[in-house]
């Protein structure tokens, strides 16, 4: 960002926190004891907000974005149906944000997380790890390979399934920026069932979630394609500072 | 009808699980080989400037259960007040500090810490002086939207009387919600609390 551009970017943008989901949302159980009470404190930005780690591409390995291989023995690879998942990330103003890191888990092809507290009984699989990160692009484009992940049986309710998701982290270049969410599959029946997306009462904003096939994208013969777009909190931009009037 | 205004929504947030261990600190849950190292283990990548402490402490919920599966990140400036960032325009940060940390917490108590500096003061945009904070984001299982507060020091009295954030709390008495104490042994303590009594102030920044 040049001085000139600095000098432009106000503070960011409040979240519309009725576009997110309720923090306490009783048929998501755990939430009932973990959402705050009080109204939150709100504040403009300071610089505590506006600035924020930095990841460079040099700390990325080669197989970092592609989860079929970086956790595979040598010559075999993770099974499932072969996906890759790619999408832009922009502020609100629609820019693309560069160099921001996405961090991405999931469940294996059979809905099975690699993790000692894991209870469901579908199989583990021996060349799936299932974690991936990969780094924006100057134009805020990411991609990563993968295998589409099972959905998955979780205690909640008597008899709750998760859609088949992928997780994300994300950081863009200011801390307020920082967002952990989930996509999902274009067409999966479980969407309407989850008390998790549930918690989002905006329809506009569960489809905002939701990542379509994308055949232009598709390896023929090889692995189809989803494209999953996401918008992080922009600053906002003006040429009027605020200072006391006649100075 | 009107013209649209063309800004986008931002993403919504979802829950971070009960495995974001396995995407964020993956070394830690038993998943080698893929990354090198977990990042955000470690705050120092050399000698660095200013106080060295610990930030420990422990999330709870509304029943006074400690959090095992909460991950907690944190950020910074350095013992001058410089953020290790190319969106602080105020010069260069200590090399040697990188000012975001993240913990996965303890597998048994579920505590996080932090081997970090005491950061200096930053200003605000009115130009006052906050007094010396840690930023913290809280996500776990359970938590629909990554939680923001700040850890202030209880040792900086006079600082935090004039802190344009912390004077401007309607209830002045859950100011030590936010204040981290000195542990006597070079180390602070924060312990937050998501709900009870004694919740955290939470920020909507
Ligand atoms: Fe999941």
């Amino acid at each position: 960002m040049s001085n000139a551009d600095k000098a432009r970017a106000g503070g960011y943008i409040p979240r519309d926190r009725g576009w997110h989901p309720a923090p306490f949302h009783p048929p998501y159980k755990t939430s009932v004891k973990r959402a705050p009470q009080a109204a939150l404190l709100s504040f403009p930005s300071t610089l505590s907000e506006e600035t924020g780690p930095v990841f460079g591409h040099t700390m990325l390995g080669p197989l970092d974005n592609d989860l079929i291989l970086n956790f595979a023995a040598p010559g075999e690879a993770a099974i499932g149906p072969r996906i890759i998942v790619h999408g832009r990330v922009r502020d609100e103003a629609g820019r693309g944000v560069a160099g921001a890191l996405l961090e991405v888990w999931q469940a294996n092809a059979g809905g099975r997380y690699r993790h000692k507290k894991e209870s469901y009984l579908a199989a583990l699989d021996p060349n799936f790890g299932g974690c991936g990160r990969v780094i924006t692009d100057a134009d805020g484009r990411y991609e990563f390979r993968t295998v589409m992940p099972g959905p998955y049986p979780w205690p909640n309710g008597m008899n709750d399934w998760r859609p088949a998701h992928i997780h994300f982290s994300l950081f863009g270049a200011g801390f307020a920026q920082r967002l952990i969410t989930q996509m999902y599959f274009e067409g999966d029946p479980l969407i309407a069932h989850c008390p998790i997306i549930g918690s989002i009462s905006d329809p506009a904003a569960v489809g905002a979630l939701v990542a379509p096939l994308d055949m232009a994208r598709t390896v023929p013969m090889d692995a189809r394609a989803y494209k999953f777009d996401i918008t992080l909190r922009g600053r906002r931009q003006t040429a009027f500072e605020n200072r006391p009037e006649g100075l | 009808m009107v013209q649209p205004l063309d800004i986008l929504k931002e993403t919504s947030s979802q829950t971070a699980g009960p495995y974001v261990h396995i995407g964020c600190t993956p070394n830690i849950t038993g998943i080698h080989g893929i990354y090198d190292a977990d990042l955000g283990a470690s705050m120092k990548t050399g000698p660095v400037k200013g106080q060295e402490i610990t930030l420990t402490g422990t999330v709870y919920d509304g029943m006074g259960a400690a959090l095992k599966d909460a991950m907690v990140e944190i950020w910074q400036a350095d013992a001058a007040g410089i953020y290790p960032s190319a969106q602080d325009p105020r010069g260069s940060a200590d090399p040697n500090f990188t000012g975001w940390g993240r913990s996965a917490g303890d597998m048994q108590t579920g505590a996080y810490r932090f081997e970090t500096v005491k950061p200096g003061r930053v200003p605000f945009p009115d130009g006052r002086m906050q007094a010396p904070h840690v930023t913290f984001w809280i996500v776990a299982r359970g938590i629909n939207i990554g939680l923001h507060t700040r850890a202030y020091f209880a040792d900086e009295p006079e600082a935090n009387a004039e802190d344009p954030i912390l004077t401007r709390i309607e209830h002045q008495s859950r100011i030590p919600t936010l204040l981290a104490e000195p542990d006597g042994s070079g180390g602070y303590r924060f312990d937050i609390h998501l709900q009870g009594p004694n919740e955290t102030v939470f920020f909507d920044i």
